[in-house]
């Protein structure tokens, strides 16, 4: 039974994946382009979660530790270079 | 996989989808609301709700397996939801500073007072 289950959320996730594809490519601007890869982190976390209850090992949490910390750094460098210009002044 | 009671396999599953679902629910806001500031407020439901549950449903499993309590997840759980509104604040700053404005014109009144 879990092991259906683990297999659904695998499939809800990747839809979610493709879903932030279709705004990555469409955004009308550069920060919808932003929101798209945060949002691309967080489903790339929860699918390494899945990784990690499926073959039952604890090594990927980890790299959805660095994932969720590189995202934040990402996302916050490239709005503070939209909104200041530069990064360190 | 080993193989767990049936309740315990129950809660696990049904924490894990709910938390799929509402990843997928804050990706298709984002994919379909008409605005920059409605697509900014789907992401972070997916973020809070859709990896918290899941966060909770993966410690349960990995604290019945080890037969020891485990909280690495509270680690991602606690820095995600500290950073998610700090992004999302900045995100919107930047969104007005470089005039995007709303379908319905109040940023742009607060925009003309501002600059």
């Amino acid at each position: 039974m879990l092991t259906y289950a683990i297999a659904t959320a695998f499939g809800i996730v990747s839809a979610a994946i493709l879903l932030n594809a279709y705004r990555l490519f469409q955004g009308p601007d550069v920060l919808d382009r932003v929101v798209a890869l945060d949002t691309m982190n967080i489903n790339a976390i929860a699918l390494l979660l899945l990784a990690g209850i499926w073959w039952s090992t604890d090594l990927f949490f980890e790299a959805a530790l660095l994932i969720a910390m590189m995202g934040f750094v990402g996302t916050v460098g490239i709005s503070r270079f939209l909104l200041r210009g530069d990064l360190i002044e | 996989m080993e193989e767990l009671p049936l309740y315990l396999q129950s809660i696990i599953a049904a924490l894990l989808i709910f938390g799929a679902v509402f990843a997928f629910i804050g990706s298709l806001g984002l994919a379909k609301l008409p605005d920059f500031y409605m697509r900014l407020h789907g992401p972070t439901k997916a973020t809070t709700l859709g990896l918290g549950a899941m966060l909770v449903g993966s410690m349960i499993y990995f604290s019945v397996t080890k037969g020891s309590l485990t909280l690495h997840e509270i680690l991602i759980t606690l820095f995600l939801f500290i950073t998610a509104p700090v992004s999302a604040h900045i995100l919107s700053k930047s969104a007005i500073r470089s005039r995007i404005y709303d379908s319905t014109g109040m940023v742009e009144e607060k925009t003309r007072e501002l600059f």
